[in-house]
């Protein structure tokens, strides 16, 4: 096995191109464990944390472009305010020892139907900017998880970065486990209200062969809020309860050692329909990002 | 492949390491620094926790070439030889270790904590005792010793007894 640590975004492209079956490792949270394990002898191990570009986040043309290699502590206290959601579901992953090393380019890498950061990348709407010695391309967050573990990226790609348009409108997570700490979820929910394009955008997580969205729910949360936003009157009770089994009806779960398919619809109901009962009463206090 | 970095505030090069070994086997096999303890390998548990540039991580996650150039601090450098630190005299004293499997980790982790409390000009809140501590596992005490020994740490490195 061999060793690389790239100096350069260039030079780590070179180096993905030559060598197709490179595994790239930032905070090692999920390639360390495979090595460990014995699961993972890549021919070429791509250390990227020493490429500074990846390592760092900044605004650019409307959105948070955040560096695939920024850790989720720095995710936590430099962008808790511009990407609450993201922030939110950053705030459950593992242990302070996890999240000073644990990566959003690394969660999208492993594209792990359990990764805790989906959920809230669904909800905003995130891109994923993936390069290779061909170029750059920007992948809808929506079109990148392809199966268990599989996603869209080429074996010639690196992760980049992901951009994520600061929300107009308050964003809510929330995410089920066996303990607080320390735990993948058995399931997971994000969501985002988008006031300023009278829009609703939702997560799941845990609960299907990826990450995905709820679009019937979607479509009827936007609906029923369509003569609210403006008010921004008490939502009705059986909006919230309604939109929990919208949700719920979405997924498409599976019994294993970490909860029963029918546990897993059951908390999403109940966790879209806390979250939204949040994220709606902050925005009637009119604090878009009190997350 | 040959490893450089500073581990305890000394320079150390090791030769022959495998470039898929972690810095947890490079401490303990390579280095004779066995206080960081390797129980579960995937980063469930704590007890290999050590400083890297300043910030606690999981040693058993870090790739040894990662560690290359860099600043590692283990449970054997916080205090010198044969001295004891605040913080295992606090855990001696407050009955917080049992088997003592888990306890350089939570050293580490407390150490962490009660010098960016101090930084900061206070004392670590309960709530911020367990969430600063969720990553180590402990399977005999029970935690309410360890969260006494913290508290003890943080009083004596503040200064002043609670």
């Amino acid at each position: 096995m061999d060793f690389l640590q790239p100096a350069t975004w260039e030079e780590a492209l070179e180096a993905k191109a030559a060598a197709r079956d490179a595994v790239p490792i930032a905070g090692g949270t999920d390639v360390m464990v495979g090595m460990n394990f014995g699961r993972l002898r890549p021919s070429l191990l791509l250390d990227l944390t020493r490429v500074p570009e990846l390592q760092q986040w900044a605004d650019d043309d409307g959105a948070v472009r955040l560096g695939a290699g920024v850790p989720y502590a720095r995710v936590i206290s430099e962008l808790g305010d511009r990407l609450p959601g993201l922030a939110m579901a950053a705030r459950t992953i593992g242990s302070p020892q996890i999240r000073n090393r644990g990566t959003v380019g690394g969660n999208l890498a492993t594209a792990s139907p359990a990764g805790d950061a989906h959920p809230a990348l669904l909800a905003a709407d995130a891109e994923v900017e993936v390069a290779s010695v061909r170029g750059t391309r920007r992948i809808p967050v929506t079109e990148f998880y392809r199966g268990v573990k599989r996603s869209a990226l080429a074996d010639d790609e690196l992760i980049a970065a992901v951009r994520i348009v600061p929300p107009r409108g308050p964003q809510q997570y929330s995410k089920i486990g066996t303990r607080n700490a320390m735990v993948i979820a058995v399931a997971a929910f994000g969501l985002a209200l988008h006031p300023d394009r009278r829009a609703v955008g939702t997560g799941i997580g845990s609960a299907a062969p990826t990450p995905r969205r709820a679009p019937a729910a979607e479509e009827f949360l936007a609906g029923e809020l369509d003569g609210l936003w403006d008010s921004r009157a008490e939502l009705p009770a059986a909006t919230a309860t309604r939109f929990g089994e919208m949700v719920a009806a979405a997924a498409a779960p599976i019994d294993d050692v970490r909860g029963t398919a029918r546990y897993r619809v059951h908390a999403l109901s109940v966790m879209a329909r806390r979250a939204l009962t949040w994220a709606w009463a902050d925005y009637r206090k009119g604090d878009p990002t009190c997350a | 492949m040959r490893l450089s970095c500073t581990v305890n505030g000394m320079p150390q090069q090791v030769d022959d390491v495998w470039e898929g070994e972690s810095l947890l086997y490079v401490l303990r096999e390579r280095m004779g620094l066995p206080g960081s303890k390797n129980a579960c390998e995937q980063g469930e548990c704590g007890s290999c926790t050590v400083y890297l540039d300043g910030v606690p991580v999981c040693a058993c996650l870090v790739a040894a070439g990662q560690a290359q150039g860099r600043e590692v601090g283990t449970v054997e450098g916080l205090a010198p030889a044969g001295e004891l630190h605040p913080v295992q005299q606090a855990f001696l004293e407050a009955g917080a270790v049992q088997c003592g499997f888990c306890t350089p980790g939570l050293l580490v982790a407390t150490d962490d904590l009660v010098t960016r409390s101090r930084a900061e000009g206070r004392k670590p809140a309960d709530a911020e005792i367990r969430e600063a501590l969720a990553g180590n596992l402990c399977r005999c005490t029970g935690y309410e010793k360890i969260l006494d020994a913290v508290r003890l740490a943080a009083d004596r490195m503040a200064g002043d007894p609670r």
